[in-house]
């Protein structure tokens, strides 16, 4: 299966710069989801490679071929479209057909492609009907049926499921995760959906502005994330950020939480310039990783409860601070012990907490 | 036993309410007589035309023209189609008839798959300078037909179509193209944009793309064009006269001529019931389908 490789992109709408100076390798076999918030360029990504908006400036390559100024359907390109865009007047049989009509086969190879693809996806029963007697589901089994029988390596998804119901959406993940394992084509799939990305992806690249700003395995990504917005932009609730200042303490370097007596020790992260003395620097600390009624934890901080959210399996503690809320993810049951108002103690270990440089937004 | 009570079912008796008593508004007092007064404009001189066309000459030249006839008579009905003089040839309006048919279908096929094409085009493909191109072609439908009427006969001479039936039907499909063009590529401008970028990824080409996806989505909007075409064509004078061959004068003319010739006693229940017979097949394609009409204006966009 091909790689897919874009170098140094950019593209304008007029005066308007949407992306630039984009560069972005995907492996062959991948599964690469493009994930950020609306309007930040991933469709406008997905369709200059797609070869449906032509590119300001830079290359784009596909298995090493340089395919920045070949029309779509020479590229070796399937694409599903978020409204499904299947057509109208054609029955289902005609449009998996269809899909193969840039293509010069023979009338036995186009009947044995549809009919796998219609067997793969089980809607060998729909052959005959039109797009407008299917259900939501249905069609976009189609659309992906239409892209399967093209038999190319590479597969656009832009944001193939947000059309669907929640139960859909998560046993068509399942399928398109599964027709990934089984297939191993190469896979660039848009969505502003994290739990979509977390699941489905073996690696993600999150943007912001047109702006790649991280790509890495999900795991590197919520573990590790380079910068505030990543952080702040993966996880649900969200990352709490918390402003600080480097002092030292004994040779040791410390941050002093703004508003907070406590002191962090910050031994255990890289040392050197990043954290000098005086610097202003971000807190980030994951809402699951907090303990509650830990007392000696590197970092311990104490609020009052502001409200408590029980979501069936978990539960989520709000502390009030001056800013946003701090959330704590906690055991349900130990929920029902803490009463609005009430101060909660919440310690957090050593390798739990995320450190930015509070100028730049980076990772330290 | 018996010391449960039996439970009553429960029981209603609904209440009439009073009717509320209609009112009728000042306003639609207004559009109603208006609406009126706009069928009686068409109604009545229709009245006359076919009372006339079923009278006796005797009965017409008493002047009475709103009378009923006292003796009904299909005999105008009958000199029309085959006697009728235009000139010379005394064959009735049969022979125009026939020669509008025969400009219809070509005209029809030009003007509609031309502007069609180009509506297609104009909104579905990135074409450079389109905006400026729809712009000439808006500027060029408001410019009278008598501006450019003998250029472009001096042009249907040079290539040789002038006085035949495909010289008329390309004046028809020039003439038709600024508004037909408009109105397709409006209709097409409603085609969701991932239908057109499945088809550039499954197929690419101008030309299947169009005939395999759009044109079958273009139902509606043909209709609407259908009608607007046959009925200009057909109710066409101007065009058949100047451009039309001697053999090739639509309806409208031999009717035109028809009346301008008569010999010596004017013939009005002849003329009508002519004048009659020219009208009827765009009355037809009216009814036949009007309700796709009607569907067709309103429908807008295409529903994936
Ligand atoms: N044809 C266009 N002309 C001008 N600006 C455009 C055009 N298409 C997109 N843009 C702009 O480019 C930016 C990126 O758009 P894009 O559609 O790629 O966003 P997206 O990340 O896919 O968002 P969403 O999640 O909402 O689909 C937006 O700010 C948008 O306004
Ligand atoms: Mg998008």
């Amino acid at each position: 299966m091909p790689r897919v490789e874009f170098q140094n992109i950019a593209k304008q709408y007029g005066r308007v710069t949407v992306l630039d100076e984009l560069n972005l390798d995907v492996d062959d076999g991948e599964f690469l989801v493009l994930l950020g918030p609306s309007g930040c360029g991933k469709t406008t990504l997905l369709n200059l490679l797609a070869g449906l908006v032509e590119t300001t400036a830079g290359k784009i390559l596909i298995d090493g071929r340089d395919v920045t100024d070949l029309d779509p359907k020479d590229r070796g390109l399937a694409m599903v479209f978020q409204s499904y865009a299947l057509y109208p007047t054609k029955t289902v049989r005609g449009n998996l057909q269809f899909g193969l009509s840039s293509q010069k086969l023979d009338r036995t190879e186009i009947a044995r492609r549809v009919d796998w693809a219609a067997k793969l996806l089980q809607i060998e029963t729909l052959l005959d009907r039109k797009p407008s007697q299917l259900s939501g589901g249905q069609r976009q089994r189609v659309a992906i049926g239409r892209a399967l029988v093209k038999n190319v390596g590479v597969f656009l998804f832009d944001e193939p499921l947000s059309n669907l119901d929640a139960k859909l959406r998560t046993e068509m993940r399942l399928e398109i995760k599964r027709l990934h394992d089984e297939l191993k084509h190469t896979i660039v799939y848009v969505t502003h959906d994290q739990i979509e990305a977390m699941t489905m992806a073996t690696r993600i690249a999150v943007m912001d502005g047109g702006v790649i700003q991280q790509v890495g395995t999900p795991d590197e990504i919520y573990e590790q994330p380079a910068n505030l917005f990543v952080a702040q932009f993966i996880g649900s609730p969200s990352m709490n950020v918390l402003s600080a200042r480097v002092e030292s303490d004994g040779g040791k370097p410390v941050a002093i939480l703004d508003g907070f007596e406590t002191r962090i020790d910050l031994s255990g992260h890289a040392t050197g310039d990043a954290l000098a003395p005086g610097t202003a620097i971000v807190v980030g600390l994951r809402p699951e990783h907090g303990e509650i009624g830990a007392a000696d934890r590197p970092a311990q901080i104490e609020l009052p409860l502001l409200y408590a959210e029980k979501t069936g399996g978990d539960a989520t503690l709000f502390l009030k601070t001056s800013g946003r809320p701090f959330a704590v993810r906690i055991d349900p049951a130990a929920a029902g012990g803490v009463r609005a108002g009430e101060a909660v103690q919440v310690g957090y270990a050593a390798e739990k907490f995320n450190l930015f440089d509070a100028r730049t937004g980076r990772r330290i | 036993m018996t010391d449960i009570l039996p439970l009553e079912p429960v029981r209603r008796t609904f209440r009439d309410y009073p009717k509320k008593p209609r009112k009728i508004r000042g306003s639609s007092i207004a559009i109603l007589v208006f609406l009126t007064m706009c069928a009686l404009f068409i109604a009545i001189p229709l009245y006359v035309i076919i009372v006339t066309s079923i009278k006796e000459m005797s009965q017409i030249i008493q002047g009475e023209i709103f009378s009923l006839p006292t003796k009904v008579t299909f005999e105008p009905w009958w000199k029309a189609w085959n006697e009728v003089c235009s000139g010379v040839q005394c064959e009735g309006v049969k022979v125009g008839f026939i020669n509008s048919l025969m400009i219809l279908f070509p005209s029809l096929v030009l003007s509609i798959g031309l502007s069609m094409v180009t509506g297609y085009a104009l909104a579905l493909w990135n074409i450079r300078w389109a905006g400026t191109f729809l712009f000439v072609l808006f500027t060029a439908a408001f410019v009278p037909f008598q501006i450019i009427m003998i250029p472009l006969i001096i042009m249907t001479g040079i290539i040789k179509v002038y006085g035949t039936i495909w010289g008329v039907a390309i004046v028809h499909a020039v003439l038709a193209m600024p508004l037909l063009t408009l109105i397709f590529r409006n209709y097409y401008k409603d085609i969701p944009n991932e239908i057109m970028s499945a088809a550039l990824m499954d197929s690419g080409s101008f030309w299947r793309i169009f005939f395999e996806i759009i044109l079958p989505m273009s139902g509606n909007i043909l209709i609407v064009v259908l009608i607007l075409q046959i009925t200009s064509i057909w109710n066409d004078f101007i065009i058949g006269l100047y451009f039309g061959g001697i053999g090739t004068k639509p309806m409208t003319v031999i009717l035109a001529n028809s009346v301008i010739t008569s010999r010596g006693e004017i013939s009005y229940n002849v003329d009508m019931a002519a004048a009659l017979l020219t009208a009827i097949p765009p009355l037809v394609i009216y009814f036949v389908l009007g309700k796709f009409f009607v569907q067709g204006i309103t429908a807008g966009a295409i529903k994936g």
